[in-house]
């Protein structure tokens, strides 16, 4: 073992990143890093880029220039799935459930990166593959209930209420088993009691299970409750760091989401 | 009507006590009927087999497969090449046309999965023309005219020769269709074909590897298809190009999506009236096919997701 650092390495760390699409520049030489175990938030303007830095966390764009490392292992090319099962776990903005399935069936997509069982187990019903499912079976209950929608369990997800349905989303994404989940907007469309219940569980994600959060939200009021640290976003570049206070209070952070004044 | 059925269908033991009814009739079928009877649902278990094998790729996976008559011609011509010209025993053919099949589902399917489905459906199209023109021109698959003299089968010292042994063979191999085709449709696999049906990028963030699953399914199909293939062969004793042309891959297409893509028994419905509705009008002769094309249009028309009841969410 190392001896004790003052400071603990960084479970991600984005440095120098540059994303562009055509002559369009959505990324400009971003750099932040995420601690592990931490709950952290990135924010900024509609339009700042944010979704576009968990797209390319996530493998789904390939950054132009730049490195991101995920537990010290480069990952920006990867193919998504390959990133995913590193440990990097993301909801969508825009849910993303397979709705005609059911919420059990939902979330046992997540547990198959974690599983094996191929197709000549499943044929002749080999006692691994029939332990394996039994034990896939009995993990998405798991995930269900601990997201709160046990009783939804074979409903199909389309048809849930849009909150069950984020909830839904969590466990699968948690279903995965990930070190750091990233959630896109995870207060996006939820009441008040919800947003109640979804800032007790991204603190349960991180107290029970041990893993590092970080959100991209526009609730201000949730942002500075649940985070440790903020990253803030504009014109794809990083204007501000720190706590919620002295994010709060930076001056670029205040012009950025309200204008400058003029003189 | 229809939605009453599938509820009955979904009340418990209706199923099993429905499928056991099912096979203790068709056992007995060959006691009471005449040879042509015989002749009609052996190709209609053929059918089944090959339907149910394209309900893996069509159905399960959603990727749309216009050659799929290929990999049935990779069975049929490595079955007929083995025997006919090398003496070799029936039964051992059949791993053989595996293989092969297999290769040619990775050689085709490798690197055309990673496309979007549209393209598949255009090089499937090219790999079904390429099969059969191939058979038609090369010495060893004998040409236009095909290859003859292929060897029956013997089974524990039994030549297989009459049609009422068969439509046993042929029972059997639609049953293990069944079988693997249910098992392998509740499996881990069978899922992952259903999440990157509905959504690819959702499941690719779920950890599954897209491509490796479509290629999973690409290859069962093949294999269904060629194992298919292997006992035509052994019945038929002879085979032909044309056998393998795209009108093949369309009407086995069509039994899928008539049937209802995706669900078993929907499917083995669709295999049946594509191989039994010509033979019960052929006493109208050549109008039997106008008739035939005004019943798929209407099925299309008034039950597009096939004949089969959806089940209810």
């Amino acid at each position: 073992m190392t001896p004790a650092r003052v400071t603990e390495p960084a479970l991600l760390s984005v440095e120098n990143v540059t994303l562009r699409f055509g002559g369009l520049q959505v990324l400009r030489g971003l750099s932040f890093e995420v601690r592990a175990g931490s709950i952290s938030s990135l924010i900024g303007p509609n339009g700042a880029g944010k979704t576009s830095v968990f797209n390319c966390l996530t493998g789904f764009y390939r950054p132009n220039a730049g490195v991101v490392r995920f537990l010290g292992q480069p990952i920006a090319g990867m193919r998504p799935h390959r990133i995913t099962r590193l440990g990097l776990a993301r909801t969508f903005q825009n849910l993303r459930l397979f709705r005609e399935m059911t919420a059990l069936d939902n979330v046992m997509a997540g547990l198959h990166c974690r599983t094996s069982s191929g197709l000549v187990s499943a044929m002749l019903h080999l006692p691994g593959q029939q332990r394996e499912e039994a034990a896939s079976l009995q993990a998405g209950e798991h995930w269900l209930a601990f997201a709160g929608i046990a009783h939804h369990r074979d409903r199909a997800a389309g048809n849930l209420s849009y909150g069950d349905q984020r909830r839904v989303e969590w466990a699968r994404a948690l279903a995965t088993q990930p070190k750091l989940l990233l959630l896109d907007e995870p207060a996006a469309g939820l009441n008040h009691d919800e947003k109640e219940r979804l800032i007790a569980l991204i603190r349960r994600v991180r107290e029970e299970l041990g893993v590092t959060v970080l959100l991209i939200e526009h609730d201000m009021g949730l942002v500075m409750r649940v985070s440790e640290a903020i990253t803030v976003l504009d014109y794809g570049q990083k204007i501000a760091e720190g706590d919620a206070e002295t994010v709060q209070n930076d001056p670029r952070v205040i012009e950025a989401y309200l204008g400058r004044e003029e003189d | 009507m229809a939605r009453s059925f599938a509820a009955t269908l979904e009340a418990p033991g209706v199923r099993p006590t429905l499928i056991g009814l099912l096979l203790v009739v068709t056992i007995l079928i060959p006691r009471f009927a005449d040879n042509y009877v015989l002749e009609v649902l052996t190709n209609a278990f053929l059918y089944v087999v090959l339907c149910l094998g394209l309900n893996i790729v069509v159905g399960y996976a959603g990727l749309l497969d216009l050659g799929y008559a290929a990999f049935f011609a990779v069975g049929a011509y490595t079955t007929g090449i083995l025997t006919s010209r090398y003496g070799i025993d029936f039964w051992l053919t059949i791993p053989a046309a595996v293989l092969c099949a297999l290769g040619a589902g990775v050689i085709v399917g490798g690197p055309t999965l990673r496309l979007r489905s549209d393209y598949l459906a255009i090089v499937t199209l090219g790999f079904g023309e390429i099969v059969r023109i191939s058979a038609r021109n090369l010495s060893i698959t004998g040409g236009a005219s095909g290859l003859v003299g292929i060897n029956r089968p013997s089974l524990f010292g039994w030549k297989l020769v009459q049609i009422n042994q068969f439509y046993y063979v042929f029972l059997i191999l639609a049953v293990l269709a069944c079988v693997v085709s249910f098992r392998v449709q509740g499996s881990r696999i069978g899922r992952a074909w259903r999440y990157v049906r509905f959504d690819e990028d959702a499941a690719e963030a779920m950890g599954i590897n897209r491509v490796a699953v479509k290629l999973y399914a690409y290859m069962l199909g093949a294999v269904f298809a060629s194992i298919a293939g292997c006992f035509y062969a052994a019945k038929m004793t002879a085979i032909a190009p044309e056998t393998f042309s795209f009108a093949q891959s369309v009407l086995i297409l069509l039994g899928v999506v008539l049937g209802g893509m995706g669900k078993i028994p929907g499917v083995i419905l669709g295999a049946f009236v594509l191989t039994v509705f010509p033979e019960v009008f052929r006493g109208i002769g050549s109008l039997r096919l106008l008739v035939f094309a005004v019943v798929l249009l209407l099925i299309m028309l008034f039950r597009p997701h096939g004949i089969w009841p959806d089940r209810r969410a």
